[in-house]
């Protein structure tokens, strides 16, 4: 079905010209919640990418500082990047210096060309660039046939102008950002973003929370890393999906369980003998009900969980 | 025979990984299928789906570029040795690999894992000592598999690029001599198909290309493969276990000319 899509671009009528690249007249903005003075979040959907949501099922988030503005993730589509940029716009006219990227996936990421008028810098974890670039010809591919012509139209990455390497602070005037390049985990470029001024931590997708995690790293070193994130005193952290905003460290105990499940189900399994396809098959089952879009993820979460344990 | 048609799947393999570009020979057709029979098998006639090869694969892919294939040939059937080729009609390089089984095989169950571009038949082809083909084939929904990075963590698989890993399992098979064992190959398996944006290349193919195990002196198999396996390469397999003092070895080669050895004494069957 995606390799139809790919080749047909246009859909059924062969003969409708490619969308405009340019959104139209007026831009509606995102809808965001103050959770902390200065900190906005927009709540993306519980579902998979279509070209009823636009590519908006992402947690999206923007700190006011004195003298700038620094987005916390851009959405999955140019159109959705726009949107969040007017939701901005609708709040403040302090100009927007930073674009971060919390990791590479494009739910997060392909808006970021709706803020390139403002030429901000682009931050992300230093192995962003090389993690995107050779999936970025498969990432647009795919997304350009999940969302369709219109919602994908001018759907174009940006790189990253600035990596941290491990620990960077950018200044919002009288306000501090404090952003992490995690070990491997959810991927193997989570960077986690700490506005130390209201106590709000922004953890990307190495928190879940209602959607069901995804693996695209290591469940080892994601496990390794929550024992350490939960060490950190924040009053509250911004999860990469579900509600805006959650307590810590009570919002990654679900999370925590169903790695750990995963983790025990297929090492039992790798230590019976027993096949990657078999573990796909039943590893995991017992959190099914504690989560949406189970069915969509967790065999391939533990795909890769089984090829990751079983060098152990 | 068997020589010739190894011959035959490695230049194919190769053709498609240097030109570094995505081969759509595969796809210009329909049915790739009469074209692979000619190339591959020389239009030999081929016995399909007469139950001396079966294949388990899913009917849907977790991961295009990480799907699991298990093999059983009912060696009743035939005499030893044998070869078992493994196709993917839609793949840019549509032989995943071929199998050599020596006279230190077990009977045949073989598990490994590949790379599927598009919706595509898969086959299990098996030749007897005698010469006849004999065939399954299974249709899995999957794609992208040849693009798609595997390599979750790339740093950890540049550290640890060449690192061979053996598991043995307790017995459970019918024949009791057979044992199973799984050699696992830490190798990207790069498939010259995955582009790196940064620089608009392909990131080059390197592959491994052959791997040969023994238990002691006696073949156990060979195999040619190329840039339908998936990344970190694996088969799980069977061996005939002589007793005590066994010693399995592996030798793996890949394009760049890389030699990993590896070699493990057979545990005794309670361990794993």
């Amino acid at each position: 079905m995606l390799c139809l899509a790919l080749l047909v671009p246009g859909g059924g009528s062969g003969l409708a010209p490619p969308a405009a690249a340019q959104a139209g007249p007026s831009v509606l903005p995102l809808s965001v919640t103050e959770i902390a003075p200065g900190v906005f979040v927009h709540q993306g959907a519980d579902a998979l990418v279509a070209p009823s949501n636009r590519g908006d099922i992402a947690n999206l988030s923007f700190v006011i500082g004195r003298d700038a503005v620094a987005v916390i993730d851009t959405g999955g589509s140019l159109a959705i990047g726009q949107a969040l940029r007017a939701a901005i716009r609708a709040v403040t006219d302090r100009p927007i210096r930073y674009v971060i990227n919390t990791h590479m996936h494009p739910d997060h990421l392909f808006g970021n060309a709706a803020f390139a008028e403002d030429q901000p810098e682009f931050i992300a974890h230093h192995r962003l660039a090389r993690a995107l670039a050779v999936r970025a010809e498969r990432f647009l591919a795919i997304n350009a046939a999940l969302l369709g012509p219109d919602a994908f139209a001018g759907t174009r990455l940006i790189a990253p102008t600035r990596a941290v390497e491990d620990r960077s602070v950018i200044d919002l005037g009288a306000r501090e950002l404090v952003l992490e390049a995690q070990p491997t985990a959810h991927t193997d470029n989570d960077l986690t973003v700490h506005d130390t001024a209201s106590g709000t931590l922004f953890l990307g997708d190495l928190l879940f929370m209602r959607h069901v995690p995804v693996l695209d790293g290591s469940i080892r070193g994601w496990l390794a890393l929550i024992s350490r994130l939960e060490q950190v005193a924040a009053k509250r952290v911004v999860p990469g999906h579900g509600p805006p905003v959650a307590a810590w460290p009570e919002a990654v105990q679900p999370q925590k369980q169903y790695l750990q499940r995963i983790s025990a189900d297929v090492r039992r399994m790798i230590k019976e003998g027993r096949s990657i396809a078999e573990a796909a098959a039943t590893a995991g089952l017992s959190e099914r009900e504690a989560w949406l879009l189970f069915d969509e993820f967790n065999a391939r979460n533990v795909t890769a969980a089984f090829a990751e344990l079983e060098w152990e | 025979m068997t020589e010739l048609i190894a011959r035959r799947s490695v230049l194919y393999l190769v053709g498609a990984a240097i030109t570094g570009l995505p081969v759509t020979l595969a796809r210009a057709e329909d049915d790739p299928w009469p074209g692979l029979h000619q190339d591959v098998f020389r239009n030999r006639p081929i016995s399909e789906e007469d139950g001396l090869v079966t294949l388990e694969a899913p009917i849907r892919a977790e991961d295009a570029a990480l799907v699991p294939l298990t093999v059983k040939v009912d060696r009743d059937k035939l005499s030893a040795p044998l070869t078992l080729t493994l196709l993917i009609d839609k793949n840019p390089a549509p032989v995943a690999a071929t199998f050599f089984f020596g006279e230190g095989s077990g009977e045949i169950v073989l598990s490994t894992r590949v790379r599927i571009d598009a919706y595509s038949n898969v086959r299990a082809v098996v030749e007897t000592s005698a010469g006849a083909l004999s065939m399954t084939t299974k249709y899995v929904k999957a794609s992208g598999g040849c693009s798609a990075p595997a390599l979750k963590d790339a740093e950890l698989a540049d550290a640890e690029l060449g690192k061979m890993q053996l598991r043995q399992f307790e017995g459970g098979l019918p024949a009791s001599t057979s044992r199973e064992a799984q050699l696992m190959i830490r190798h990207p398996n790069y498939s010259g198909l995955q582009m790196n944006q940064l620089t608009g290349y392909y990131i080059p193919a390197k592959f491994i290309t052959d791997v040969e195990v023994k238990r002691g002196d006696a073949l156990v198999f060979r195999m040619e493969g190329g840039i339908s396996l998936s990344a970190d390469p694996n088969i799980r397999f069977t061996f005939r276990s002589t007793g005590p003092g066994d010693v399995l070895s592996a030798v793996a080669k890949d394009t760049d000319g890389r030699v990993l050895r590896g070699s493990w004494p057979v545990k005794s069957g309670k361990e794993s």
